[in-house]
C-alpha cells in the first residue's frame, strides 16, 4: 500500500517524461561487502517526491533541475543528505548510527539538573547556572548552588575558600575531567585558575562518590567538565570590568584541522591594580593581581573506529600583592617598613585523555588517563616566607563491560600517583614524596525502574599511608514516581598538607606548632573519615508547574584527623584528633518552576561540626550552623531574532558563627565569642542581543554588608596580636560589574 | 512485497553473522514514555541471551544485542509482545496491552499528546 502512495505521485511526472536518477543505498559495514539496504527511503527535500529501494538496495526517483537534497533514511542507520547537481547514477553508503548522535530534542533544559535515576546524589550543574554569576574563575562558580559554601579565606588574600557538608575543599576531591587537579599545592588558590568560561559543566556528588578516581575524596566530589574544541563556539570572547577595577578577558578560539582533529586555544588574563581600603584600616581590602593562563587542547575522534582522545597543554602565571597600603615590594619586602604580602605562583599541566569505546559492542570500552603537573608558589607574608613545589603525576586505566547483560556494570582498573613535595617554612625546609599504586573494582547494578547500586572496593599501596581498602557504597530507590531515596557510605584517607591547606596562618603573628607524633607526614598520621549519607528528592506538581524538593543528611566521622586548633590566638597548633571529630549536615531544598521562565530556589542548611581539640569539644570556627538561601531566576520569551533578558539575584544569610577563643589577648584584641549574623544580596541581569552577543550588568553584595575590622591588631601588624583570620563577611562592600560576550558559533 | 524484503533481509543477517556471539538487531517497537522505555529494555534483558537493549523514546527504535547462539529476533519480539508493545509487523495481545500501566496507553490519541505536551514544557 504504501508504494501505491509514491507511484501515484510519481505518476505525473512519469507521464511528462521526466528524467528520473537511479542509484544504490549499500551499508558502510567494515568488510565493505556491498551490501544493499532494502526498504530505504529516498526522497527530495521539501519535495513529496520519493521512493523506497529495493531487496538490493536500487533505487529510480524522478528528477528536476530544482531538486538538489536527496536524503536518505533507514532506521539503524544515520540519515544522510546528498547534494544532487548532475542527474547521474548514485552509490551511496549508508552509515550504521552508533548511539552516539541520537535526534536531539530541543527543550528548555534545567541550569541544575538532580539525577532520578543515578545511585549517587550527583547534581549537573550546566554553563548557564554558571552564567548566572558572571564572574569569573571557577571558586565563584558557586554563589548560585546551595550545596557549597563560598567564604573568604582571610582578610588578606582575596581567596575564597569552598566547603561542602560543613568541611573545607581538602576534603573533597576536586577534579578536572576526572582528573584530580585542586590537590597539594594548588589546594588553597587552585580554584580560581580555572576560568568560568572553561567550564562546560559541573557534577557535584554529595557523600563518598566513586572509587574510580581515587581514595582522598571524603566529603565529596567536585567534577569539571572543561569546553570541547569540537563543540565549543568557533570563537568566543568574554569581557568583564568591575567598579573596584578588577578586568578580564577571556578568548577562545576553536578550529577543525580535519575530519577526526579539532584544536582549541583558550586564554584568560585578569589584572587588578587599583588599592581600595573603605574600612580604613590600612590594609587592602582585596589584593592586586595578575594572572595570564592559556589553555590548548586537541581532540581526536573517530566513531566508526570508536577512538577518542584529547591532550590538553596549560600554562599558568599568576601574581598577587596585597597587605598594607603603603607597601612597596622593591623596599619593604621582608622588613618591617610595612606589612606586605606577594604570592607569585606559576604552574604547568600536561594531561592526555584516551577512550576506546568497542563500535561492535557499547558497552565495553577502555580509557586512559594521564597527567602531569608541575607547580610553584613562591611567596612572603610580612616576615613569614612560605614556598611550594610540587610535582605531581596521575595515571589512571579504566576498564568498563558487563557481566551477562546490561543491568550489571563493571568498571574495573588500575591507577598510579606520584608526588614530590618541597616545602620552605621561614627557615625550615619540609620535603616529602608520596607514590602510589592501586586497584579498583565498581560493580553497577541497575534493574532499570526502582532501584540501582553503585558497590566499589579500591585496594591501595601508599608509602606513607601504608596498604588499605577503600570501600564505597551509593544506592538508590524509587518506590513511586519521580522519587529518589538514596543511602550511601564510604572511606576516605588522606595526607593533610598542614601548610599550603592553611596558608591564611602566615598571615598573622601566631607561633606554628606541629606536635609530632612520629608519623610520616610532617610527623602526624594520615587523615581518615567515613562518610554515611541519605537523601530523597521528590519531584512534583504544584499548580500545574514542575517543582522538586529534596532532603539530605550526612554525618563524616574522623577516625583520624590532624586537627587544625586556633584556640589559643598566639598560636595555631597542629596535631592528631584524640577523641572524636564529626561534621553533620542537613539540607532541604526546593526548586519551582511558578511560571514561564520563572524559576525559585529555596533552601535552609543546618550545620553541627565539632571536634576534640586539647581544649574541649568545640565547635569549628567559623561555620555557621544556620544558612538560608534563596535564587530567583527569571528569562523572558526568546524572540525570533534570539533576543531576550535574564534577571536573576541570590540571597544567602549564615547565622552566628563561633571565632575562635581570643580570651587570653589583652581586652583590646578580644573578640566576642561569636560573629553576628550576615546576609547578603547578588543580582545580575543579562541581555541577549543575538545568539551571538549579549551583554551584562550586575551587582555584588549590593546591600553593602561589611565586616568591619576584619584585621585583628592592623595597627601593629608586626606586633603580638596582628591576625586577619577572623574573617565571617565581604569585607569590601557593594561591587558592580558589567561585560559581554560575543560568540560565533 | 514488504514481507518478502523482510525475510531476505533476515536471512541475509543471518546468513552474515551465523552464529554471532554479539549479533546486532533492530526493531520499531511503540511505545511513548521513560516507563515504556524500562518496561520494553527490560523484557529483552530479561530474555536469555541478550546482552544490550537501547529503545529510543523519540524514534521507537529498539537496538539490540544479543548472543544468537542463545536467542533470536522471533524470541525476543514474543517477550516484547508479552509486556503488552506493538512492534512493527505484530501487536500485542489486548490482554498483554492491558497490563501496561494508564499513562504508557501508546495507542490512544489523549495519551500520547499529553505527552507531547509534557516534552514541550520541560
Amino acid at each position: 500500500m504504501k508504494y501505491l502512495k509514491y507511484i501515484i505521485l510519481l505518476l505525473p511526472f512519469l507521464g511528462f517524461s521526466q528524467e528520473t536518477i537511479s542509484g544504490k543505498i549499500i551499508e558502510d559495514n567494515i568488510d565493505d561487502n556491498n551490501m544493499g539496504i532494502a526498504g530505504a527511503n529516498v526522497y527530495w527535500l521539501n519535495t513529496q517526491v520519493g521512493t523506497v529501494t529495493d531487496v538490493d538496495g536500487s533505487f529510480t526517483i524522478a528528477y528536476q533541475p530544482s531538486y538538489k537534497k536527496l536524503i536518505v533514511s533507514y532506521v539503524g542507520y544515520k540519515t544522510d543528505t546528498l547534494t544532487i547537481n548532475t542527474p547521474k547514477f548514485i552509490r551511496h553508503k549508508l552509515k550504521p548510527s552508533d548511539g552516539l548522535d541520537e535526534v536531539v530534542v530541543t527543550s528548555r533544559k534545567q541550569t541544575t539538573a538532580k539525577s532520578y535515576l543515578k545511585a549517587e546524589n550527583v547534581m549537573t550543574v550546566s554553563s548557564d547556572e554558571l552564567l548566572k554569576a558572571a564572574c569569573c574563575n571557577l571558586s565563584e562558580s558557586f554563589e548560585t548552588n546551595p550545596s557549597i559554601d563560598v567564604n573568604f579565606a582571610d582578610a588578606i588574600s582575596g581567596t575564597r575558600q569552598i566547603k561542602m557538608l560543613g568541611l573545607t575543599s581538602p576534603y573533597i576531591l576536586i577534579a578536572t575531567e576526572n582528573i584530580p587537579s585542586v590537590r597539594g599545592a594548588s589546594q588553597a588558590y587552585g580554584l580560581s585558575f580555572i576560568p568560568g568560561t572553561w567550564v562546560e559543566s559541573i557534577q557535584i556528588t554529595k557523600g563518598a562518590g566513586s572509587v574510580v578516581n581515587g581514595f582522598e575524596s571524603i566529603a565529596g566530589q567536585i567534577n569539571t567538565e572543561l569546553v570541547k574544541p569540537s563543540t565549543d563556539d568557533k570563537l568566543f570572547v568574554n569581557l568583564y570590568g568591575a567598579t573596584s577595577e578588577r578586568l578580564e578577558l577571556n578568548a577562545h578560539i576553536n578550529t577543525k584541522v580535519n575530519n577526526r582533529w579539532h584544536t582549541g586555544l583558550y586564554i584568560h588574563g585578569n589584572t587588578h591594580q587599583k588599592k581600595h581600603d573603605v574600612n580604613n584600616d590600612g590594609f587592602m581590602d582585596m589584593p592586586l593581581f595578575n594572572q595570564i593562563n592559556v589553555m590548548n587542547r586537541w581532540q581526536y575522534v573517530d566513531t566508526q573506529k570508536g577512538f577518542v582522545s584529547f591532550i590538553n597543554l596549560k600554562f599558568l602565571n599568576d601574581e598577587k600583592q596585597s597587605g598594607e597600603l603603603n607597601f612597596n615590594p622593591d623596599t619593604d619586602k621582608l622588613t618591617t617598613n610595612a606589612w606586605g604580602n606577594e604570592i607569585d605562583t606559576q604552574r604547568y599541566e600536561v594531561s592526555a585523555k584516551f577512550g576506546y569505546v568497542n563500535p561492535e559492542v557499547p558497552w565495553q570500552s577502555l580509557g586512559v588517563q594521564a597527567a602531569f603537573s608541575g607547580h610553584k608558589q613562591a611567596s612572603y607574608f610580612g616576615l613569614n616566607v612560605y614556598d611550594i613545589e610540587h610535582n605531581s603525576l596521575y595515571a589512571n586505566a579504566i576498564y568498563n563491560s558487563i557481566i551477562s547483560d546490561s543491568r550489571h556494570k563493571i568498571k574495573t582498573g588500575l591507577s598510579y600517583t606520584y608526588d614530590h613535595y618541597d616545602e620552605l617554612v621561614n627557615t625550615t625546609d619540609f620535603e616529602r614524596t608520596e607514590n602510589s599504586v592501586g586497584g579498583f573494582f565498581e560493580y553497577n547494578y541497575n534493574n532499570l525502574e526502582l532501584f540501582n547500586l553503585t558497590a566499589g572496593i579500591r585496594i591501595d599501596r601508599h608509602n606513607l599511608l601504608g596498604t588499605f581498602i577503600t570501600p564505597r557504597l551509593h544506592l538508590r530507590y524509587s518506590p513511586w514516581s519521580k522519587s529518589a531515596f538514596r543511602a550511601s557510605f564510604g572511606r576516605g584517607k588522606r595526607s593533610a598538607n598542614i601548610f599550603t591547606e592553611n596558608q591564611q596562618m602566615f598571615s598573622t603573628s601566631r607561633r606554628i606548632n606541629i606536635l609530632s607524633s612520629g608519623g610520616n607526614i610532617y610527623g602526624l598520621d594520615p587523615e581518615i573519615a567515613w562518610n554515611y549519607g541519605v537523601s530523597y528528592l521528590q519531584g512534583f506538581n504544584l499548580f500545574g508547574r514542575k517543582a522538586d524538593i529534596t532532603f539530605d543528611f550526612y554525618k563524616t566521622d574522623f577516625t583520624n584527623q590532624v586537627v587544625v586548633d586556633w584556640e589559643n590566638p598566639q598560636e595555631i597548633n597542629f596535631y592528631n584528633l584524640d577523641g572524636k571529630s564529626f561534621a553533620n549536615s542537613f539540607q532541604a531544598e526546593l526548586n519551582y518552576n511558578a511560571f514561564e521562565g520563572f524559576d525559585l530556589r529555596l533552601a535552609y542548611k543546618f550545620y553541627d561540626v565539632k571536634t576534640d581539640y586539647n581544649s574541649g569539644r568545640l565547635e569549628r570556627p567559623l561555620t555557621p550552623r544556620h544558612r538560608v538561601f534563596a535564587n530567583v531566576g527569571y528569562e523572558t520569551a526568546v524572540k525570533d531574532n534570539g533576543s531576550h533578558w535574564k534577571f536573576d539575584a541570590t540571597f544567602n544569610r549564615l547565622s552566628q558563627q563561633r571565632f575562635s577563643s581570643t580570651v587570653s589577648n589583652p581586652v583590646q584584641f578580644q573578640l566576642p565569642e561569636r560573629t553576628p549574623a550576615v546576609a547578603t544580596l547578588n543580582t545580575q541581569i543579562t541581555k541577549v542581543l543575538s545568539p551571538k552577543f549579549e551583554v551584562y550588568l550586575g551587582g555584588e553584595n549590593i546591600t553593602n554588608v561589611r565586616q568591619p575590622n576584619p584585621v585583628l591588631g592592623a595597627d601593629n601588624p608586626f606586633g603580638a596580636n596582628f591576625d586577619s583570620t577572623f574573617v565571617y563577611g565581604p569585607i569590601f562592600g557593594s561591587l558592580y560589574y558589567t561585560g559581554l560576550r560575543f560568540r560565533i558559533d | 512485497m514488504k514481507k518478502i524484503i523482510i525475510i531476505a533481509l533476515m536471512l541475509t543477517t543471518t546468513l552474515t553473522f551465523a552464529q554471532n556471539k554479539n549479533a546486532k538487531a533492530s526493531m520499531e517497537v511503540d511505545g511513548i514514555c521513560g516507563m515504556c522505555k524500562a518496561r520494553i529494555e527490560k523484557a529483552c534483558l530479561n530474555t536469555k541471551g541478550v546482552k544490550w537493549a537501547d529503545w529510543n523514546v523519540d524514534t521507537h527504535e529498539l537496538k539490540l544485542i544479543f548472543d544468537e547462539r542463545k536467542t533470536d529476533t522471533t524470541t525476543i519480539k514474543k517477550q516484547i509482545l508479552a509486556v503488552g508493545h506493538d512492534v512493527k509487523d505484530e501487536k500485542a495481545t489486548e490482554e498483554a496491552y492491558a497490563t501496561v500501566h494508564d499513562c504508557c496507553k501508546y495507542r490512544d490519541e489523549d495519551i500520547k499528546e499529553a505527552h507531547e505536551e509534557e516534552k514541550d514544557k520541560s
